[in-house]
């Protein structure tokens, strides 16, 4: 099997606060791999430099046998193979949701205009939004903004998809609409990181679960063992946790 | 009570303050001891009548000028506030020079720019350079407004979250092709009132330029009134500057609306 992500080492702070000290990781080819850990634990930092949103301060990240954190890497091309998604969806207000999902393909892929609008309907309705194309996000309810922020990411026809915590800012009832379509892209084979508070839907959707504490991956394995019996106390401790709050 | 009746009477209490408010001022004024003495010199409907067509006229100078100024502040000053919000240490003799020259046309007074300006650059007789006063007066305001619009259209670039450019930039898309078309459509959208705030602070400041010379509405009114020794046509060219600053206002207001709406609206 062959890694589609490999994070070697990866060191990241901000100002004196160290985030991320060493983590490693591996991502195989169409392999799901579940990101747990506390608010705070550096999740959303370790997704952001993968995207190269975040300048590292030492390691390597290598995406499908490329070395995207060495020097002169052209970092635009590099995100256009990875797709992210943000908790706060992030869609760009002042356009409608096909210009959402067409924007990038247009400027960044030179892809024309037809073509990309033809792929991104496709994509929509592919998603059950095929009547929401002409609206503007802020018309939507927050699954649909999500779905189409999804939608928008797919557009690019990435290697690999960042998934950030895509339902902690849904409504209870908004988020199984959104957990469906992530199952899809599994299904799909899509190779997936995902960071997530939701243990069910990792434990359904992950090959494997990683948790990260202290700015290292602690422990990671399949879901069913790393849910029922972590062997590192403190990923006891945080499982524990997540059960008394009624989450898992 | 039902909405409908409650917003009427919400009107007609309005309407009867308004004219209750004005019937006092009026009285109060009318009644001043100095009163037939400013009636006559300030609000003479003769003088009126006959020295509106000429401000008029110079008026359109006016228009011109503010036309014209406007055009050049709107680009540059974006040009101004792009260079400002670049990131990067490179970009930082840019950024300075940027502040510098904000700092600087912000604190010189208009009226001391359009006087260098316009009395300086002509003297230095340089067979290239311009001689028309209009021509220095507004490069003067293209100057100083340019600096103040670049300050609005800067707090609108910074109103856009940073989170809207990190979403364009992990589609991959330059930091260029991000601030085209993500962040400074929807920075301008946010400061049209305050840019339309300084659209008309330009367009009264076009009168500034009647002090090179040129005759435009307030040159023109003095030369009007220094022949009759009635200030009617100051009022005259005041009516002319509200009559065109009014639209304008509305206008704003119903493109602000004109925006809400639309990015609340569900297509069809
Ligand atoms: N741009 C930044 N500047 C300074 N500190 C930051 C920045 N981004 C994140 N941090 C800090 O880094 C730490 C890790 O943040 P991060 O958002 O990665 O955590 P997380 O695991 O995603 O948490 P959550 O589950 O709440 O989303 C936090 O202490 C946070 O305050
Ligand atoms: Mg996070």
């Amino acid at each position: 099997m062959s890694e589609a992500l490999v994070v070697d080492g990866l060191h990241k702070s901000f100002g004196t606060l160290e985030v991320l000290r060493g983590v490693d990781l591996a991502v195989a080819e169409h392999e799901v791999v579940c990101l747990i850990g506390a608010s705070g634990s550096g999740k959303s930092t370790l997704l952001r430099c993968v995207n190269l949103l975040e300048p590292i301060d030492q390691g390597r990240i290598v995406v499908e046998g490329e070395e995207i954190t060495a020097p002169g890497v052209n970092v635009n091309r590099i995100r256009r193979r990875i797709g992210i998604v943000f908790q706060a969806y992030n869609l760009f207000p002042h356009m409608s949701v096909l210009r959402n999902v067409t924007l990038a393909p247009t400027l960044a892929l030179g892809t024309s205009r037809v073509q990309a609008e033809a792929e991104a309907k496709e994509l929509l309705s592919r998603f059950g939004l095929a009547d929401k194309r002409n609206d503007y996000p802020d018309s939507l309810s927050g699954g649909q903004q999500q779905r189409v922020a999804i939608v928008r990411a797919l557009a690019m026809r990435p290697d690999l998809m960042l998934l950030d915590e895509v339902t902690s800012a849904l409504d209870p009832e908004l988020v199984a609409e959104v957990l469906e379509v992530i199952r899809e892209l599994a299904a799909g084979g899509m190779t997936m990181l995902i960071a997530t508070h939701e243990m069910g839907f990792a434990r359904d959707i992950a090959n494997r679960i990683c948790f990260l504490d202290e700015g290292v991956i602690l422990e990671q394995g399949p879901p069913e063992q790393m849910l029922t019996e972590p062997k590192e106390p403190r990923t006891q401790q945080f499982l524990q946790r997540i059960i008394n709050a009624g989450r898992l | 009570m039902t909405a409908g009746s409650e917003g009427r009477r919400a009107v007609t209490v309005a309407i009867l303050s308004t004219i209750v408010f004005f019937t006092l001022v009026g009285i109060a004024i009318t009644h001043a001891p100095g009163w037939p003495e400013v009636r006559r010199t300030f609000f003479d409907w003769g003088e009126f009548k006959a020295s509106i067509p000429e401000i008029a006229r110079a008026f359109l100078l006016n228009v011109k000028i503010f036309a014209i100024a406007e055009a050049f502040i709107l680009v540059l000053a974006l040009a101004l506030a792009v260079i400002r919000s670049l990131p990067g240490p490179v970009f930082f003799p840019m950024r300075m020079l940027g502040i510098a020259y904000a700092d600087f046309f912000r604190g010189v007074p208009t009226i001391l720019v359009i006087a260098l300006l316009g009395f300086g650059a002509p003297a230095l007789q340089l067979s290239w350079v311009p001689l028309s006063t209009t021509f220095w007066g507004i490069v003067a305001l293209v100057l100083v407004y340019t600096a103040y619009v670049s300050e609005v259209y800067r707090a609108g670039i910074e109103s856009v979250h940073p989170s809207q450019d990190a979403a364009a930039r992990s589609l991959g898309l330059s930091h260029w092709q991000s601030l085209r078309k993500v962040v400074l459509p929807q920075a301008v959208r946010r400061v049209i009132p305050p840019l339309l705030n300084d659209f008309i602070g330009l367009q009264k400041d076009t009168a500034l330029v009647g002090f090179l010379g040129s005759v435009e509405a307030f040159k023109q009114s003095q030369i009007d009134a220094a022949a009759t020794f009635n200030y009617t046509p100051f009022v005259a060219a005041a009516v002319l500057f509200v009559a065109l600053t009014i639209p304008l206002a509305r206008f704003t207001d119903w493109l602000v609306l004109r925006d809400r709406r639309r990015r609340q609206a569900t297509g069809v």
